[in-house]
């Protein structure tokens, strides 16, 4: 029997797609997360928004909180590590995590490196604004992708433009010839090796899910229809005025994402979403997606 | 050509629909009950087993599903799909469909950390072994008359199951490249009765 080999790590994030993975800080708001469907929760101290309000250095959540979650629901539960912090994320393996995300919502540990995911049996999923830096993760050894968005906000530009660079430049790939692709790689900053497979597939060989700045059920289907396997969705559920019933319809609209009447069906009566944030109005040295190398 | 619906509320449909269409059987995803209708058979994917069963309540599947099962419909389930089609699972929030008389246990080798991969012996598909992958997987527990078990680990623990026309596996074929347990399914769906 081979365990955290790469076909498993892999594997559970194919299992998770069509589904949403909800943001949770307590064990109270993962059970609402299960009971609405979530197809994962991950487990945080504090949500993107209240981390952008509070500054500081944000850090891997107290296992106390982690573990708490992990014993109230049967889903996959993920949590997050500062990006190159190789120690939280070997804790968090240690504490039964299914999925560390490597994650720009937290401050950076190292401003060049990131985690060599390979060496660890849990799957990492890892943020990216466009293809080269998801080609650089999958290279570390990420199982799956998310566009970055920009968490915290409720605005779901960020995620548009992440997704469609990340689609622009796989559709670009697939027109070049062969003898292209060194160069391509080269400018991408991407692994060679990856940029062909790319080039011949048509797609990531990982999963690509969307996240930062899902806010509202349209929102989620709109991502699907760009191009996300699934979303995540941070803010938006505990920072709305009704999380159960949003979080229901954020499902609904995931799955049902072609099907505009019942989008609309269950966009009804949502109460307020989560107060959004016009990224032109954060300073630059406030903005989370830059953050990544 | 026979047409083959994936149940596509949540999961991994997008590679059982891949690997059917290989098979030369028009495979589609299915997500409401009108969809069900002018099916050959049916798969029920993996995925997380309560996001794929509360969406089945939530858009009145959970009926027209159980009646296909009644009827005898070839429908095969892969790990979600083994825990919806059992009667009894263990540490599961809702009641499945109750399909196969078999009792599963969910996540019952631990944690992502302890999924694996590993070859299993399967006679009804012949050689060589099936390579078998296991993420966050259930086990059967027990199973009833009628019930014929498929493949075992080495321990003993049941993995794979036949019951009439359904099948339940609790690893994942549609994550290799090997095509036997499909055209296995497909055989049911064709009228072979053998178990």
């Amino acid at each position: 029997m081979d365990k955290g080999t790469w076909t498993v790590k892999a594997g559970l994030a194919q299992m998770l797609k069509g589904g949403v993975i909800m943001d949770v800080v307590t064990a109270e708001q993962a059970k609402i997360a299960e009971e609405a469907g979530a197809c994962a929760v991950m487990a945080l101290e504090r949500v993107p928004a209240d981390i952008r309000a509070a500054g500081g250095v944000a850090r891997m959540a107290d296992p106390s909180v982690i573990l708490a979650i992990i014993e109230t629901v049967s889903i996959p539960v993920m949590a997050k590590c500062r990006i190159g912090h190789f120690v939280e994320a070997q804790a968090l393996e240690a504490l039964g995590v299914d999925f560390v995300d490597e994650s720009e919502v937290l401050t950076p540990a190292d401003e060049s490196h990131h985690i060599w995911k390979h060496d660890f049996k849990v799957p990492f999923v890892c943020g990216c604004r466009d293809l080269g830096e998801a080609l650089r993760r999958i290279g570390e050894g990420a199982a799956m992708i998310r566009t970055k968005g920009e968490a915290g906000t409720g605005n779901i530009v960020e995620a548009v433009r992440h997704m469609r660079a990340v689609r622009d430049e796989i559709r670009k790939l697939g027109s070049m010839t062969t003898d292209e692709l060194v160069a391509e790689a080269k400018a991408l900053g991407a692994p060679l090796e990856l940029v062909i497979e790319v080039h011949k597939t048509g797609g990531l060989p990982v999963v690509n899910f969307a996240a930062g700045g899902v806010a509202t059920p349209a929102d989620a289907a709109l991502m699907m229809q760009l191009g996300a396997e699934g979303v995540f969705v941070g803010s938006g559920i505990f920072k709305s005025s009704d999380p159960e019933i949003m979080a229901k319809a954020i499902v609904k609209a995931t799955t049902h994402y072609r099907d505009p009447a019942i989008i609309a069906e269950v966009s009804k009566g949502l109460g307020v979403a989560m107060p959004g944030l016009d990224i032109r109005t954060i300073p630059e040295e406030n903005l989370l997606s830059p953050r990544g190398w | 050509m026979k047409k083959i619906g994936v149940l596509a509320l949540q999961g991994a449909f997008v590679e059982h629909i891949a690997l059917l269409r290989r098979l030369d059987v028009e495979a589609f995803p299915i997500r409401l009950p009108q969809e069900l209708e002018s099916l050959d058979g049916l798969v029920i994917p993996g995925g997380e087993s309560t996001t794929i069963g509360k969406l089945m309540r939530e858009y009145d599947l959970m009926a027209p599903l159980s009646s296909l099962c009644n009827e005898g419909f070839p429908i095969m389930g892969t790990c979600a799909g083994m825990i919806l089609l059992a009667k009894r699972v263990s540490d599961l929030s809702l009641e499945p469909l109750g399909a196969m008389d078999l009792e599963v246990r969910r996540n019952a080798f631990g944690r992502q950390v302890d999924s694996f991969e590993t070859d299993l012996e399967i006679p009804a598909i012949g050689e060589p072994l099936f390579h078998g992958v296991f993420i966050r997987a259930p086990f059967i527990e027990r199973v009833g008359d009628g019930v014929a078990v498929l493949a075992r680990l080495p321990n003993g623990t049941g993995v794979a199951a036949r019951q009439g026309n359904m099948l339940a596996l609790a690893f994942h074929p549609e994550l290799t490249d090997d095509l036997r347990l499909h055209s296995y399914f497909l055989s049911i769906v064709n009228g072979d009765k053998n178990q």
